[in-house]
């Protein structure tokens, strides 16, 4: 088989914010395969660690944006590998954000049972939008379904 | 050329105990080639208790929740016991995230299982 690019293309941009550091936003679109979304995730953790995450954070974020990812390939794609994810991320010392957006018609959060319901728990999916919730301080979901932003206090107590 | 098997798995006294090869279970192939394993031991067995050693794992995915359900069932379909062992910090709170702490038999250690599962 032949070689196809991991990163398809990569951009970052240092954002204008008050105080003295400046974040800066990198984004990567990126296909579904497995080592497209080890090298997205290892730039994100190693950001992290640049910036003195805990372990429990780190453990943390790659539960979440693994979740993202997935629900990206194999709900708004499909299990497409081809079709292109775009993800974005800020990291400071502070707090992190990602953003992982797919193609898909994408789909309402809100019909999504409770995996966590006594009468739900031995259900064989639907359980990676409650991962990111409990994993990550804040979360976002646009109204079509195809737009997760999520975010990550430092230091966030465990849920 | 063969895939090798993502499990190590060990007979003892009518115990099935597994551990994973792999340290992350995020791939869904690898998943799906688990939970076929696993699914081969059951089969073979009349009525199956395996141990589940996680001592090796380090990151899980909603898939592979979803996997472990499905293999739980299964042995509860023969009357079986799965038991899930030594599940870390990180790990054993993806479980309890997510209430299968309460769908599950979750020991601290191996010697805990191989107790609870007599």
């Amino acid at each position: 088989m032949e070689g196809r690019p991991l990163v398809l293309e990569k951009e970052s941009t240092q954002l204008m914010c008050a105080g003295s550091e400046q974040p800066t936003k990198h984004q990567q679109s990126i296909l579904g395969d497995r080592e497209s979304f080890d090298e997205v995730q290892e730039a994100v953790l190693s950001l992290m660690e640049v910036h003195e995450y805990s372990e429990h954070d780190v453990f943390s974020v790659r539960v979440a944006f693994e979740e993202a990812l997935a629900n990206a390939l194999l709900h708004g794609h499909q299990g497409d590998e081809s079709n292109q994810i775009e993800v974005s991320w800020i990291v400071t010392d502070e707090f992190l954000e990602i953003e992982v957006v797919d193609q898909g018609r994408g789909y309402d959060p809100e019909t999504i049972p409770d995996p966590t319901a006594d009468e739900n728990l031995t259900l064989p999916s639907g359980r990676g939008l409650a991962m990111i919730r409990a994993f990550m301080s804040e979360v976002e979901v646009n109204e079509r379904g195809n737009h997760v932003k999520m975010m990550r206090r430092k230091n966030q107590s465990k849920k | 050329m063969a895939d090798s098997s993502l499990l190590q798995i060990f007979e003892q006294n009518g115990i099935t105990n597994v551990e994973f090869v792999e340290s992350n279970i995020l791939d869904e192939i690898c998943i799906k080639r688990i939970g076929d394993e696993l699914t081969s031991v059951i089969e073979r067995k009349g009525c199956p208790k395996i141990v589940l050693n996680f001592q090796n794992v380090s990151a899980l995915s909603s898939s592979a929740l979803g996997m472990l359900i499905t293999v739980n069932a299964k042995v509860g379909d023969k009357k079986g016991k799965l038991v899930l062992a030594s599940l870390e910090g990180p790990i054993r709170d993806v479980f309890r995230i997510t209430k299968l702490d309460k769908a599950f038999t979750l020991c601290d250690s191996l010697a805990e299982a191989m107790t609870a599962i007599r």
